[in-house]
C-alpha cells in the first residue's frame, strides 16, 4: 500500500515538473506545479510530516499559486517562440540535467550512510506534528524563527517599492498606474 | 519505502528544475522551476529527517517555504515592473547588465 502511493505520488510528481519544463504557455505550467506540490505533499504523509504537508498545501498550492496565476493573467501567458538563440543550447541542456541527476545520486548513494537502505526508526505518532515542530521553531530554532519573519517582511517591503513604483526611470506608465497598482502589491503569505 | 528512493527522487527533480531553468526563456516559468528545485531541497530534507527519526530537518524544510515565498514575491514583483515599463518578457533580451 505505502510502495502503490509512494509511486503515484512520484509519478505526479515528476509528470508536474516535466510539464512546467515543457508546457508553452505559462499558465499550464502554474497549473503543472500544482499538481507537482499536491503530490509532494502526499511524499510528505509518507514520510509522517504532516505539518510539513499541511503547510506545502495550504502554502504552496494555496497562496503561493494564487499569485503566480494572478501575475500570468495580469502579464499575459504569451507562449515563448521556439527561436533558439544559443545554437545547440535545447541539447546541451537535457545532457547536463541527465549528468547533474547521476552525479547527485551518486554522491548520495555513494556515501556511507547505512540508515538510507532502511525505513528509518520507528516514530511515535506524534512525530512531525504541529506541536513538536512548533517546539522546536519557538525553543530551539528560536533565531532562524525570527530571522525568516525579518525576512518576509523585507520581502513584502521590497515587492512594494518594485511593483508599486510608477513613473521612474525608463518609459513611463501613467495609462496603467492605477490598474497595475492593485495588482502589483502581492501581500506575503 | 527506503529512504533511498525519496533522495534519488528529489535529485531527479532538482535535475528537472536546473534543466527548466537553462530551456528555457520567460522569467516566469524560470522562477517556476526554482520553485522545482526548493522542493527537491525540501523532500531530501524532509527524508533524511525521516531516516535519522529527528523533526529538525522538517524545521528546515519550513524555513525553506518561508524563503521560497519571499522569492517569489520578489521576483514576481521584478516581472511586474518589468512589465509595466514595456520591456519584452525574455531573459535573453534583457542582456544589458552583461559585461
Amino acid at each position: 500500500m505505502e510502495a502503490v502511493l509512494f509511486f503515484a505520488a512520484a509519478l505526479g510528481a515528476l509528470g508536474g515538473a516535466l510539464g512546467v519544463v515543457a508546457l508553452r504557455n505559462p499558465f499550464y505550467g502554474v497549473l503543472a506545479l500544482i499538481v507537482h506540490l499536491f503530490s509532494l505533499a502526499v511524499l510528505f504523509l509518507l514520510l509522517e510530516s504532516a505539518f510539513v504537508a499541511a503547510a506545502q498545501v495550504v502554502v504552496y498550492a494555496g497562496a503561493v499559486m494564487v499569485l503566480y496565476a494572478f501575475v500570468v493573467a495580469y502579464v499575459g501567458g504569451e507562449t515563448e517562440p521556439v527561436f533558439d538563440p544559443i545554437p545547440g543550447q535545447r541539447f546541451l541542456a537535457p545532457l547536463l540535467g541527465a549528468a547533474l541527476f547521476i552525479e547527485l545520486s551518486i554522491a548520495v548513494l555513494g556515501s556511507s550512510l547505512t540508515a538510507l537502505s532502511t525505513d528509518g526508526p520507528n516514530v511515535g505518532p506524534g512525530f512531525g506534528d504541529p506541536a513538536g515542530i512548533g517546539k522546536l521553531l519557538l525553543e530551539r530554532f528560536l533565531l532562524p524563527f525570527e530571522a525568516s519573519s525579518i525576512l518576509l517582511l523585507l520581502a513584502a517591503v521590497g515587492a512594494v517599492v518594485l511593483a508599486g513604483r510608477k513613473g521612474e526611470g525608463g518609459t513611463s506608465d501613467e495609462h496603467s498606474a492605477p490598474k497595475a497598482r492593485s495588482e502589483g502589491v502581492p501581500t506575503s503569505p | 519505502m527506503n529512504a533511498e528512493w525519496y533522495v534519488v527522487l528529489s535529485s531527479l527533480l532538482f535535475a528537472i528544475g536546473a534543466m527548466g531553468i537553462l530551456v528555457r526563456r520567460s522569467p516566469i516559468v524560470i522562477l517556476l522551476c526554482l520553485e522545482l528545485m526548493l522542493n527537491a531541497g525540501n523532500l531530501a530534507l524532509v527524508a533524511f529527517s525521516r531516516m535519522v527519526g529527528n523533526q529538525q530537518g522538517q524545521v528546515f524544510a519550513i524555513v525553506v517555504m518561508v524563503v521560497a515565498a519571499c522569492e517569489v514575491v520578489v521576483g514576481l514583483g521584478l516581472i511586474v515592473a518589468l512589465f509595466r515599463r514595456k520591456l519584452p518578457l525574455d531573459v535573453d533580451a534583457l542582456r544589458e547588465l552583461r559585461g
